[in-house]
């Protein structure tokens, strides 16, 4: 699916969330120069085009008593990474799952996990029960707890939205 | 917290309303009025439970994105992070416990900006940054359980 420029607007607002008002759709199509009706249908159509992954309320974890998170890592041979991955991703303790490159020297791990949880020992025993359950004893593996939160914000795709539409 | 701000937070996290008063919906299903759900969201935004209510975007659909990794000397930590998160393009930026100490994620329209950015950091800073642009993603973003009970 090719994005036009308007779609891109529309993510750009939809990033931002979705104002409280009666009619949110046809609040952000006024600032678009979009109407409620064709606001709707992108983002259906986006949403069915699987570029929206997920469309509602967007909660904090922290902020509702799931204080601490790990980056859960672990170097696995290329041939097999896909696989685990994809088994991870399904299990209900993991938030998120990533294949990313390795940078040798510093860096070996190519599978990354999410883990959230009340706290500390909640996320230990959720990895200790992936890695049972998964068989992940016999690959190298790391668990990043994050200590400080610096910056925490909805991405920007950075278009701003077009003056013209504004106006 | 009563029971409806517990089950706005739990369960409008995927298959939000597309209908015209999106609000009056969830009211339906809640046995609110709209203004009420407008009120008590906008009560959960402002006390931090709530980041917003709209979209999260398959990675690379738009623009370019990445995680980035540093390794700051303990006593640069502060002066580090901050120049980070001077970046707009800079959305998450966490501290974890390790050698490579500083966590980032970079947004922006184009995968040009993002090297651009990771370049002026690194730059800036002094110091290596590591680029680990996601090759695959495993997890179907159903949103996140908060398991009241």
């Amino acid at each position: 699916m090719e994005l036009s420029d308007s779609d891109l607007a529309l993510v750009s607002a939809l990033a931002e969330g979705l104002p409280l008002v009666s009619h949110p759709y046809k609040a952000v199509g006024a600032q678009l120069g979009m109407d409620e009706a064709e606001v709707v249908e992108r983002i259906q159509a986006m949403r069915d085009a699987g570029i929206i992954r997920r469309f509602g309320i967007i909660v904090r974890h922290h902020e509702l008593g799931f204080r601490a998170n790990a980056m859960s890592v672990w170097s696995i041979p290329e041939d097999v990474v896909s696989e685990v991955g994809r088994r991870l991703g399904d299990a209900p303790e993991v938030t998120l799952c990533y294949r990313r490159p390795p940078r040798l020297p510093d860096w070996p791990y190519n599978l990354f996990c999410m883990i959230h949880g009340r706290d500390r020992t909640a996320v230990e025993e959720s990895i200790a029960a992936l890695v049972r359950r998964f068989d992940l004893g016999q690959y190298p593996h790391a668990v990043l707890f994050s200590t400080r939160r610096f910056k925490q914000t909805g991405a920007r795709y950075g278009r701003p939205i077009p003056r013209a539409a504004a106006e | 917290m009563d029971q409806f701000d517990q089950r706005l937070l739990n369960e409008f996290q995927q298959d939000f309303p597309l209908a015209s008063r999106p609000y009056a919906v969830l009211g339906e299903r809640l046995g609110l009025d709209e203004d009420e759900v407008m009120d008590r969201l906008a009560r959960l935004t402002r006390g931090g439970s709530v980041s917003r209510v709209g979209a999260v975007f398959r990675p690379h659909t738009v623009g370019g994105s990445t995680l980035a990794a540093m390794a700051v000397p303990d006593h640069r930590l502060d002066e580090v992070a901050d120049l980070v998160n001077a970046f707009p393009e800079v959305n998450h930026n966490y501290q974890r416990e390790h050698r490579l100490n500083l966590w980032f994620v970079v947004t922006a329209p184009s995968k040009a900006r993002v090297a651009e950015v990771l370049a002026e950091i690194s730059a800036r800073a002094g110091l290596k940054v590591l680029d680990l642009p996601l090759l695959e993603h495993f997890h179907i973003d159903l949103g996140f359980d908060l398991k009241w009970s």
